[in-house]
């Protein structure tokens, strides 16, 4: 499924002129200067850059996790630019994965009750449990985050972005914090997800070996796409190598 | 149970310590907020229902001697709907015991019946039956007071004969709830008896068959209590009548209302502030909490929770901390709440006793503390859900921060690195070192405000019984007496020193206002009774015209050159003009004085006086007593270290009690406050510090970091607190500023002194706790899960 040519599918995203500029501290970073993309249904595709290149802001804006500055984002026939916060967070709640570098579980919950947290507001979602499985982490589900490794703790956010079987998975450096042993397990989960579910996928890295497993990469610096790459010679997770 | 809801469970728990904290501080606030007005709620219950049950008479008359016929024309008044006669004789007692002499008050009873006013409660013992003379009832204070029980004996003097009194009940009556005699400020209840008496007999005694001299009314709901006086005056006026009172004007209902509204007061007063500060710290201490958890909180919105639902689980959790506070404040209050009643019922020796709990008052508490964490709680999670999820999540860009004020100044080499971080720290979060020193402050504050009640009583005592009056000894004489009566006196064993007054019974009027009292006639500088202003200077009195109290000035309307009618209410009853020559400051009730020679010009007398304030050697006071005890001619004697036992006895029970709740209330909040505040520091800077850590600080030099902030914000907001306490008992002053009683603006060095010692020996336990978590930093952790 995944190794189709993309050419005659449909667009899950389409992004026209997208601009992010932010204040950080007393500085003004031009996150994004005009980015043009798509991204299509069930493809996995890496966005790859330097730090700064603005290929985080380019995820949170199709996640609606921000919002950009100028130009439009659709998702299928809905536009994501003229929504406000509560229409962004039905979209989040219904249609978006996220697995952040930090993991960003909640520490006071076990990795069962972590994914339950999505599963709960979710219209259609997997038992925790069977999420936890497709990550390999089934034994460990009464965990605390505390008593996880971090490939671990990562897994678990996996878990939680997929057990809403959502439509796109986004994840920012999801093997940034990780060892190369524990990144690959990680990234052999997604993976999975991507191929089983069919579940559109985007992975942020600045780590070009990722690379290898994407159907496409979107390669982007200074905020903007410097060019787009189809990948014939996918690799499996497993063989990669860094 | 929902996941997120078990969030909330686990994040309680994490934080049991603040929890427990914050659930103490409200459930102080609480606790004094329903003590008080639940205490007043059942004594006033229980004081309606003791008036309603025995009847307490609407309207009060004295006059010198009517016959009994007069009573059928006092009924046609319009209003009155019963009319009780009777006579009420002063007499001087005899009691076994008590070295100085006693004074009671006989008042007549029908011997078949019970009166239809002012009804005795028997507490033990029978009612005076016909025929058998010497019967009375007597006062259950004066009973305890000297452990009479039925068959006991008193002896009195009864219209200068020596005469047995036989005990045969104990009574009580709402008429003298205060067994107080007049001109006297606190009941003595050692000295001071109330007596009833069979009619017949008493009426023998003193020559007054067929005849009364005071009538009691009770009035129907229609009644107009003024007009009722106003024709009541005039129907007694030929018979001696001084002026009919109302119920407000009555001595033991006016100090029982007075006391309540003191009560009222420091009930309405203090536990607002309470509850108010407490609001504020429950407010800004969640907010501070829900700000701390800014990261989660992204998490969720990043999830697809919105923000009211994320709204309502952060409300729960306060919902629960609030209910929580809130049922243990209720329960602590009640209790506390039922003891003071008790205390307080038993001090009123109320025969009734309610206890009730409006459900208002927790009501009340429950919705002001709800509608505080809400809002602290709202105001948080609206700031941390302003920025997009992305921007929450991604860490905060650094601040920026600046050189301080004082190494802007250039005085930076003065400062090591570590006192430049937390100068930089508290310029760059002003907002929060604002929040933590204005919660100090409030604390601080709260426990000046606890105290200073104990120091107006303390200043108050002192200006009245130390500086003002220096007598040891009142003297009353039945009569108005001439000038050899102050030789007698003066010649008495031990008396270094008389000095006469003249005092009458008034009404002082100016326009529509009057009031009734006494206006005492003294010499031009007395040096026993002297009259101070607010500074304790001596007030002269002026040759010509009356001096007035400031509350009495103020309720008249009147400015020292302005011109007030007085009405003598006695002998010929004359009416003069009388300029206002002063004014002056005081804490008791409204007051009047004049030149003794003014006074006795006002009435034509000669050399007359109605009394004397002897200054007496201690060790002839016994002598002195036995002397006075069989001296016809004085009518009453009052021995002021008595009183001022026994205003101390009542303070210690009722006033000190309360105040000691307070405190320890304030004192709970105080510690709950420093506490919360160098937790959520700690929890808003141990990335920071454990980056500092990580980067070869000690736990000392951390520890430094934090507390040393602590210690600058604690030592600001004391004196700020201080001020605020200051101005909390001035407003507590201003509130408790009532016609019978003010207190005046003291605090006392040792209540600064205690409320400042609190707060540090808070901020060092606190300190103390926070330096035990910093110890047990994980370094790893804080610094893996952000960035």
């Amino acid at each position: 499924m995944s190794t189709a040519t993309t050419r005659e599918r449909t667009a899950v995203f389409e992004a026209r002129g997208l601009t992010k500029v932010y204040r950080l501290g007393e500085v003004e970073v031009h996150a994004l200067r005009g980015v043009d993309m798509e991204l299509y249904e069930s493809e996995f595709v890496v966005l790859l850059g330097p730090s700064g290149s603005g290929k985080s802001t380019l995820l949170n804006i199709l996640g609606g996790l921000d919002v950009p500055t100028a130009g439009t984002v659709r998702y299928r026939e809905h536009s994501l630019t003229d929504d406000d916060d509560a229409a962004l967070t039905r979209y989040r709640r219904e249609h978006v994965g996220f697995v952040f570098q930090f993991y960003n579980l909640i520490p006071s919950l076990t990795a069962r009750e972590n994914v339950a947290l999505v599963t709960e507001i979710s219209p259609s979602p997997l038992p925790p449990e069977e999420a936890l499985e497709l990550v390999g982490l089934a034994p460990r589900m009464d965990h605390f985050p505390s008593q996880l490794s971090g490939g671990e703790q990562q897994r678990v956010a996996i878990a939680r972005a997929i057990a809403k079987q959502p439509e796109v998975l986004l994840c920012d450096e999801p093997t940034g914090a990780l060892d190369v042993q524990t990144g690959v397990v990680v990234l052999e989960a997604i993976e999975r997800i991507n191929r089983e579910l069919g579940t559109t996928t985007a992975v942020i890295t600045h780590n070009a070996v990722i690379a290898g497993m994407a159907d496409r990469v979107i390669h982007l610096s200074g905020g903007k796409i410097s060019h787009v790459h189809d990948n014939p010679t996918k690799v499996s997770a497993h063989d990669l190598v860094w | 149970m929902k996941a997120i809801d078990r969030k909330m469970v686990r994040d309680l728990w994490g934080m049991k310590g603040q929890a427990l904290a914050i659930i103490l501080v409200l459930a102080s606030g609480i606790a004094v907020f329903v003590m008080a007005l639940t205490t007043l709620a059942s004594l006033v219950q229980s004081q309606e229902t003791y008036y309603d049950r025995y009847r307490f008479a609407h309207v009060f008359a004295h006059l010198k001697r009517a016959p009994n016929s007069l009573a059928e024309r006092i009924a046609e008044v319009p209003g009155v709907s019963r009319v009780e006669t009777r006579i009420v004789a002063a007499v001087t007692l005899d009691v076994p015991g008590l070295a100085e002499p006693g004074v009671g008050k006989l008042i007549s009873v029908p011997e078949s019946h019970a009166p239809s006013m002012n009804v005795p409660h028997l507490r033990g013992g029978r009612y005076v039956e016909p025929g058998r003379p010497g019967e009375v009832l007597v006062s259950e204070a004066f009973a305890l007071s000297h452990n009479l029980k039925p068959g006991d004996r008193v002896n009195a003097v009864l219209n200068g004969r020596l005469q047995p009194l036989k005990i045969v009940g104990i009574a009580l009556s709402p008429e003298y709830i205060f067994s107080i005699r007049e001109g006297e400020l606190f009941p003595d209840d050692k000295r001071f008896g109330v007596f009833w008496m069979g009619y017949t007999e008493l009426a023998a005694a003193f020559d007054m068959q067929g005849a009364f001299n005071s009538v009691v009314l009770a009035l129907n709901a229609e009644a107009n209590e003024p007009e009722v006086l106003r024709l009541l005056d005039r129907i007694t006026e030929p018979f001696g009548g001084i002026g009919a009172i109302g119920r407000a004007d009555q001595l033991s209902h006016r100090l029982v209302t007075n006391e309540f509204s003191q009560l009222q007061g420091m009930a309405l007063l203090t536990p607002t502030i309470f509850l108010a500060v407490t609001a504020f710290l429950l407010n800004v201490v969640m907010g501070r909490l829900i700000n701390t958890q800014r990261e989660q909180i992204a998490a969720l919105r990043a999830f697809g929770y919105t923000r009211w639902d994320i709204g309502l689980h952060y409300c729960k959790l306060v919902m629960l901390l609030v209910v929580i506070g809130v049922a243990l404040g209720t329960l602590v209050g009640a209790w506390l709440a039922s003891a003071l009643t008790e205390m307080y019922s038993a001090f009123f020796r109320f025969p009734v006793f309610y206890f009730v709990l409006p459900p208002n008052v927790v009501a009340l508490a429950l919705g002001i503390s709800v509608a505080a964490g809400l809002l602290g709680t709202w105001s948080a999670i609206r700031r941390a859900s302003r920025l997009p999820p992305a921007e929450a999540m991604r860490p905060e860009p650094p601040a920026d921060f600046r050189p301080t004020i004082l190494e802007r100044l250039g005085l930076q080499r003065f400062l090591s690195v570590s006192v430049r971080m937390i100068l930089r720290q508290i310029e760059r979060k002003p907002r929060q070192a604002l929040l933590t020193v204005t919660g100090i402050a409030l604390a601080t504050g709260m426990l000046v405000l606890g105290n200073f009640v104990i120091d107006a009583v303390d200043y108050v005592i002192d200006f009245q019984f130390f500086n003002s009056q220096r007598q040891d000894v009142n003297v009353a004489f039945v009569e108005p007496s001439s000038h050899r009566a102050l030789n007698e006196v003066r010649n008495l064993p031990g008396v270094r020193d008389a000095e006469p007054y003249r005092g009458v019974a008034a009404r002082i009027r100016s326009g529509h206002v009057w009031r009734k009292l006494g206006i005492l006639g003294l010499e031009s500088e007395p040096r026993l009774f002297r009259v101070l202003d607010a500074e304790q200077k001596q007030v002269r009195m002026p040759p010509e015209g009356v001096v007035l109290s400031e509350k009495l000035a103020q309720i008249l309307e009147v400015r020292p050159g302005d011109t007030v009618t007085v009405e003598v209410l006695e002998g010929d009853r004359p009416v003069r003009e009388v300029p206002v020559s002063g004014v002056f400051a005081d804490y008791s009730m409204p007051s009047a004085y004049m030149h003794i020679d003014a006074v006795r010009e006002m009435l034509r007398e000669g050399d007359t006086l109605s009394g004397a304030f002897l200054a007496v050697d201690s060790q002839y006071l016994n002598t002195l007593y036995k002397q006075l005890k069989q001296t016809p001619k004085v009518a009453n004697v009052s021995v002021k270290r008595a009183a001022l036992d026994t205003f101390e006895q009542l303070l210690n029970e009722n006033l000190l009690r309360m105040k000691a709740f307070n405190v320890f209330f304030a004192t709970v909040i105080c510690f709950g406050v420093v506490y919360n505040s160098a937790r959520i520091s700690l929890a808003e800077r141990s990335r920071e510090l454990a980056t500092l850590r990580v980067i070869g600080f000690t736990r000392g030099e951390i520890s430094m970091i934090l507390l040393g902030e602590l210690t600058i914000l604690t030592l600001v907001a004391i004196p700020l607190g201080l001020m605020f306490g200051y101005g909390l008992a001035g407003f507590a002053v201003t509130v408790m500023d009532t016609e019978t009683q003010r207190f005046p603006l003291v605090v006392s060095s040792a209540t600064y002194a205690f409320a400042a010692t609190v707060t540090i020996v808070a901020a060092v336990c606190s300190g103390l706790v926070v330096r035990r978590k910093l110890d047990h930093l994980d370094l790893v952790s804080v610094l893996k899960s952000r960035e």
